[in-house]
């Protein structure tokens, strides 16, 4: 264990953040713009969301660099920018955490699938590689791998961060299967686990998903697997659209309802996924005072 | 005579190789080409979306059966149309505009092709004129759109506007889906189905064909 993470491990649970995504569409980033761009473009906007959450509670906050790898970017002819954008990403969490919070840089998918052909392992490994090393120059605290479904790519992801000396977490998106226990590629919290820290993970989690009733098993079963604290933000139930508009169908008060439970899961790092704003982190805060 | 019962596990596991040589040789031996699709692939790729609609299967397991399908299939292809034999039908497919998300979308599209409709698959980020323009080329009987993101949902809508407005709404079934669509907001914007799975998909679209 990274003597970080171990020192956190001692003041557990510790609070996350929310959703970016959600969060910078409501000040203006446009459907089909690329969020990681406004690093760059609109970095007080992205700043303003990171603020948010600190006020809300946060003691660790994340970057706005979840499809800052170069392979994901090239969709949007942004490949060249890739360092640039996940440096300023890095730079702009940490600006606004101060010495208030940790910053821990996020590494989302390719949105490719190995098995298709669509890209292979090199190229993974290369545009994971770039994305870590810029994390660390830019003075990240920690790197996040999230959101993988596919375990070859998350075990590569997880190997390019470690190989930074940096701590890791590394969660995956259970929601697959009879009993929505497996990732979409079939994987299972105990297979995540063996290959996740044989691949350098320190923690590993869950994000994204189906809400945070079903990561409460899953929780259980991660903390079981790994033996150390999980990592845990689920989405805020499924999307709805009500009269043309998306709506999230848990509110930060039932979400946080289920706190206590998935705290006796083993879950240690909580925060929340799409759908989940800083009145959520709020209303967690609230839960975990209460039931201290 | 060939142990076809084979084909059928060979398409279900998801071995390519296997479906190939199978196939290959019923073809020499005159088996008829259509009964080798309908009496083995097609009930093949039928229980593996079973499977995956049961929680079974996996994405990895659904697309090893498609390509194990799609492989024979190419094989059976060439014969059939010297015979004279027509596409179930033509599907024009891609993601739309402002979304990148392919994996389902590649699903979906092998999945048809497995069960023997002609599919032009647009790709990622198209736009709904594009949707409406290939229809025109094709003479395509089913526009099929998928969307991962609730923001670029909309631009399915905009895809049905611009059939009404080319007047070829009622020449065209409009099938969607994508983990943040509803059966309910299909309904709503004016689609002719959705569907929740890539098997479901297939489903659907032999119904619009024949609706």
């Amino acid at each position: 264990m990274h003597p970080l993470l171990e020192q956190l491990i001692n003041e557990l649970p510790v609070l996350l953040d929310g959703a970016w995504g959600t969060e910078l569409q409501a000040h203006g980033l446009q459907s089909g713009e690329c969020p990681d761009e406004w690093n760059l473009s609109h970095p007080d906007q992205v700043e303003a969301v990171a603020r948010r959450y600190l006020n809300a509670g946060s003691r660790i906050i994340l970057t706005n660099t979840f499809g800052a790898n170069p392979i994901r970017l090239g969709e949007f002819g942004l490949a060249d920018k890739a360092l640039e954008i996940n440096h300023q990403g890095v730079l702009i969490s940490k600006a606004a955490a101060a010495d208030n919070a940790l910053v821990f840089a996020s590494i989302g998918p390719t949105g490719k699938l190995l098995m298709m052909g669509n890209v292979n392992e090199a190229d993974l490994a290369d545009a994971y590689s770039k994305q870590a090393e810029t994390m660390v120059e830019a003075g990240a605290d920690a790197i996040v791998v999230e959101t993988m479904s596919d375990l070859t790519e998350a075990t590569i992801a997880v190997t390019s961060a470690h190989a930074t000396g940096l701590p890791v977490v590394a969660c995956m998106v259970y929601d697959s299967g009879k009993d929505k226990d497996r990732t979409m590629m079939g994987v299972s919290p105990e297979q995540a686990t063996d290959e996740l820290r044989n691949a350098g993970a320190d923690i590993v989690g869950a994000n994204c998903g189906l809400g945070i009733e079903n990561y409460i098993p899953v929780s259980n079963r991660l903390h079981k697997a790994s033996g150390n604290p999980v990592w845990i933000k689920p989405n805020a139930g499924m999307p709805e659209i009500v009269d043309g508009q998306v709506i999230y169908g848990t509110t930060p008060e039932l979400f946080s309802s289920h706190l206590p439970d998935l705290v006796k899961a083993g879950a240690g790092f909580i925060g929340g996924c799409c759908g989940t704003s800083p009145e959520f982190i709020k209303a967690m805060k609230k839960k975990l005072t209460e039931t201290k | 005579m060939e142990n076809l019962e084979e084909l059928y596990n060979a398409i279900l596991e998801g071995r390519m190789d296997a479906a190939q040589n199978i196939t290959e040789n019923a073809l020499q031996k005159d088996i008829n080409p259509q009964l080798l699709i309908d009496d083995h692939m097609i009930p093949a790729m039928d229980e593996a979306g079973r499977r995956f609609e049961a929680g079974e299967y996996f994405i990895p397991e659904m697309m090893l059966a498609a390509r194990a399908m799609k492989a024979a299939l190419n094989l059976i292809r060439p014969v059939l149309l010297r015979e004279g034999a027509q596409y179930v039908g033509t599907v024009v497919i891609g993601t739309v505009k402002g979304d990148l998300h392919d994996i389902g979308k590649n699903l979906v599209a092998a999945m048809l092709e497995g069960s023997g409709f002609e599919v032009k698959d647009l790709g990622v980020d198209v736009a709904p004129e594009k949707f409406v323009d290939t229809v025109k080329e094709t003479g395509a009987g089913i526009i099929a759109m998928s969307a991962l993101l609730t923001t670029t949902m909309p631009s399915m809508k905009l895809t049905v506007d611009v059939l009404k407005q080319d007047g070829l709404r009622d020449k065209v079934k409009v099938m969607v889906g994508g983990a943040p669509l509803s059966p309910r907001y299909a309904e709503e914007f004016g689609a002719d189905g959705y569907s929740e799975n890539a098997a479901a998909a297939v489903n659907l679209a032999r119904k619009l064909v024949t609706a």
